[in-house]
């Protein structure tokens, strides 16, 4: 029988990890993740957790020691946010390039300068091209329900890639919820023993980390993309798997009130829950044009799903909460009209960026960002991108 | 010191853990130090690297001189690396999961990668009290990337980015020191050595690996390509930068220094300096410098080495039984 | 000491799927078949009547080439020799003389 606890989103994390019985933890402090390290460094010192806790010096350091970890063949947890994310940030490439499994939740956090620990996703938005599986998520269950797939997809013999499960720095990770935590019993069936095919182990020798001259370069990149993309349909299978035997299902592209809609919002994080609502109360007041997909999977990409619930829309707005500077602004909608634009028949994609640094975006803020979006569409913009909520 | 019967070569053991084929230049004091390095500490250990010359030299894919598990990721983070891998193998162990022996995580790393850049993680990791063996090998400048100065190189030296020119004479600080840092950790056993003196180094190295906890050994590489010395001189550069004072051989057990090798008398810097390229634009005024520095530096060392022998209790941060 | 087998392919003609996942090297000391040997413009040649089969040689190759030949001695192997002379300066007796590559 599952338990229904009202707990604070990172403190879910940490119980969702002891579920997964993970062997190490390796993590830094940096708001907003604290809470998900404290919790684990409890659960381990009363020995409710089995696992090594190592109070890493920094995040680059519990980044590497993830890689020795997993590389050793242990169930590696860790967790970070902004700046935490960034500092990392080499050793992400490492730990996808050498197919090491390890869990990390990024409490999305704006980066500075100037200094913010409020939530947006420039981090996110840095680490698009780390070769990371990358999965959003909107409410408290589906954080815990994703970390626990997130070892089963990483640890899969035919993935071997790193997870990021990102949520929305105190918006979602500070966030009491009703979580409905599986059993003991029904976590171990849905979850195998981590079995990396090549630990560290003197009984059968390997070196790991060899470099490559340009004569492998270009085979060993593309060795690493084909296998990203192929873990989608892993992702997919746990979901199903997730599904069938907990009763809640998780899509890469997924649709609220978007058949044969004509505008359709998109959104990421935790936002889609508001954005939901504005959909509902533009439908009361008789506006049935307007529908909302939200993305999950962001690594790898989802162009088919993608294309399939927006190619009958007349406009797509896509809200980013972050800005790539000096470019084409929000770097999910970049993406997106990337994807549709070989469509021939595709909607007129609008771009806004807003909800940085931890400002908040109310439903009549989503209301006034559907009517501008549909203005834009109609009467083009010399912007390339709208930005919300700034005070000019 | 060496007081060995002239027959103790055939009684190393002949494997070769560390492969012939790699691809280190000719003459090189680093492959010398790691090959020695790996034949005393056998197969049962995880090896975790750095980027650096003996980490390109021997694993350009697919091929590999390695013979133990082998792990190579980035610069800076061996010894966090090695921190991961051994929390891993704990709790592995503890879960049933593996089975239960006495692998030893060693990191290995050039003194770029500990002294500058590496520090950090190296820092932490002893500061956690992991059980782990760090081995620096020391050839006193960035060698892989073309002989640019690390706060290792010793002052003087001429590097790329320590040049000699109009305004100056080659490396502008002292060498940075690495062993009292590591000491200053308190931690169980600290020393120094050299591929010169290749018994003192494999006993250090296996009595190392039998500490409990962290574990620094600081071995000088002499380095002909960057040195600017003959290749056939490695062996004898090493033992006159002993034979000098320059890089004594000590050890620091539990805080009590012990001095492995004592002259009565050190050869002075000159015979030293005077072999190496990198040294060769230095004045009268500048060797003296460094001979009194190094005179001076030594005594010190002596006088810890006394001091300690008074049998005052040493503060030394024993790993708790934790649970990983 | 070639352990390169004829059908193995070179680096150049792999392609991505021969990678082993996440480019692990399985196999341990497979750099032994790289003949560093080429390197070398001396080679050392050796007076074996002054040998005394201590070993420093062998302990002092940064190669680890050199080993015991069927008299006792200690030889280099020629496929990994570079040629460096560490063993001619360290020889106690004086038995290795490294002389100019001719091949």
């Amino acid at each position: 029988m599952a338990t229904k606890k009202g707990v604070e989103v990172s403190i879910g994390i940490g119980d969702a990890v002891k579920l997964a019985n993970a062997d190490v933890v390796a993590a830094y402090p940096i708001t907003p993740q604290t809470h998900i390290v404290e919790h684990l460094a409890e659960l381990v010192a009363e020995g409710e957790l089995d696992a090594a806790f190592i109070p890493v010096e920094s995040e680059h350091s519990a980044m590497s020691a993830c890689l020795g970890s997993a590389a050793t063949g242990a169930r590696t947890f860790t967790a970070t946010a902004g700046q935490g994310l960034e500092l990392m940030h080499e050793v992400l490439y490492v730990a996808s390039a050498m197919r090491l499994p390890i869990v990390m939740a990024v409490a999305n956090r704006a980066l500075s300068a100037p200094l913010s620990v409020w939530g947006d996703h420039s981090d996110v938005m840095a680490v698009r091209d780390t070769g990371w599986i990358q999965i959003f998520t909107e409410n408290g269950q589906e954080v815990i329900d994703n970390v626990l797939c997130a070892f089963r997809v990483a640890e899969d013999r035919q993935v071997l890639l790193p997870v990021m499960i990102h949520l929305d720095g105190f918006h979602l990770s500070h966030m009491i919820e009703t979580i409905l935590f599986p059993e003991q019993s029904e976590v171990d069936q849905f979850l195998p023993p981590n079995q990396y095919p090549f630990p560290l182990d003197p009984s059968k020798p390997v070196t790991m980390g060899d470099f490559s001259p340009p004569v492998l370069y270009t085979e060993a990149r593309w060795a690493q993309e084909v296998n990203l993309r192929a873990s989608k349909e892993v992702v997919l299978q746990v979901w199903k798997e997730f599904g069938a035997k907990f009763g809640r299902n998780y899509s890469p592209v997924e649709c609220y009130k978007c058949e044969n809609r004509k505008v359709l919002l998109l959104t990421m994080g935790s936002f889609t829950e508001t954005a939901m609502t504005a959909i509902d109360e533009l439908e009361k007041q008789g506006r049935t044009d307007v529908g909302l997909v939200h993305l999950r999977l962001w690594r790898p990409f989802p162009f088919e799903e993608l294309r399939q619930a927006v190619k009958d829309a007349d406009v797509l707005i896509v809200l980013d909460r972050a800005l790539s500077y000096g470019g084409p602004g929000g770097p999910v909608c970049s993406e997106v009209k990337s994807a549709l634009y070989n469509l021939k028949k595709k909607p007129k994609v609008v771009s806004f960026v807003g909800g940085m640094g931890g400002r908040d975006i109310t439903v009549a803020g989503f209301e006034t960002i559907v009517n501008r979006g549909i203005e834009i569409a109609q009467k083009g913009s010399e912007q390339e991108f709208e930005i919300f909520g700034v005070r000019e | 010191m060496e007081k060995y019967g002239v027959y103790i070569p055939r009684l190393v053991t002949k494997k070769e853990p560390f492969a012939p084929g790699h691809r280190a230049c000719i003459g090189c004091g680093e492959a010398l130090a790691v090959r020695l390095v790996c034949k005393a500490l056998g197969n049962n250990v995880i090896i975790a690297n750095a980027t650096g010359c003996m980490e390109i030299v021997s694993s350009q894919v697919p091929y590999t001189s390695w013979n133990v598990p082998w792990i190579h990721t980035l610069f800076e983070n061996t010894a966090a690396v090695a921190s991961g891998i051994e929390a891993a193998l704990n709790v592995l162990t503890r879960k049933g999961v593996r089975q239960a022996s006495d692998t030893k995580v060693v990191a290995m790393a050039g003194d770029g990668g500990t002294s500058d850049i590496g520090l950090q993680a190296l820092s932490g990791a002893m500061e956690r009290g992991h059980n782990f063996l760090y081995v620096c090998f020391d050839n006193e400048a960035y060698m892989n990337t073309g002989i640019q100065r690390s706060s290792s190189t010793p002052f003087g030296a001429a590097t790329t980015t320590s040049p000699v020119g109009k305004v100056s004479t080659g490396q502008f600080t002292w060498k940075k020191n690495m062993p009292a840092i590591a000491a200053a950790h308190n931690i169980p056993y600290v020393a120094t050595a050299c591929h010169s003196y290749p018994f003192d180094l494999m006993q250090k190295v296996k009595k190392a690996v039998a500490v409990k906890g962290p574990a620094y050994l600081h071995v000088l590489s002499v380095c002909p390509t960057g040195w600017r010395c003959p290749t056939e001189l490695t062996v004898r550069i090493g033992r006159l930068a002993v034979e000098t004072g320059i890089f004594p051989l000590y050890e620091i057990e539990n805080g009590s220094y012990k001095l492995s090798y004592n002259r009565p008398q050190l050869r002075p810097v000159n015979d030293y300096l005077k072999l190496q390229g990198r040294f060769r634009h230095l004045s009268e005024d500048m060797i003296n410098m460094i001979q009194e520095r190094v005179t001076a530096d030594y005594a010190r060392i002596k006088e810890r080495v006394a001091q300690t022998q008074e049998k005052k209790p040493a503060v030394i941060d024993k790993p708790m039984e934790k649970v990983s | 000491m070639a352990n390169k087998k004829p059908d193995k392919k070179t680096e150049a003609e792999m392609t991505w799927k021969d990678l082993e996942v996440g480019l692990i090297a399985t196999e341990p000391g497979s750099a032994r078949q790289y003949k560093t040997g080429a390197w070398r413009s001396q080679r050392p040649t050796y007076e074996f009547s002054k040998c005394i089969k201590c070993g420093l040689c062998s302990i002092f190759c940064p190669e680890g080439c050199i080993s015991q030949n069927e008299q006792g001695c200690f030889e280099a192997d020629m496929y990994y020799c570079k040629g460096c002379g560490i063993c001619d300066k360290e020889c106690p007796t004086r038995v290795i003389t490294m002389v100019e590559e001719e091949e």
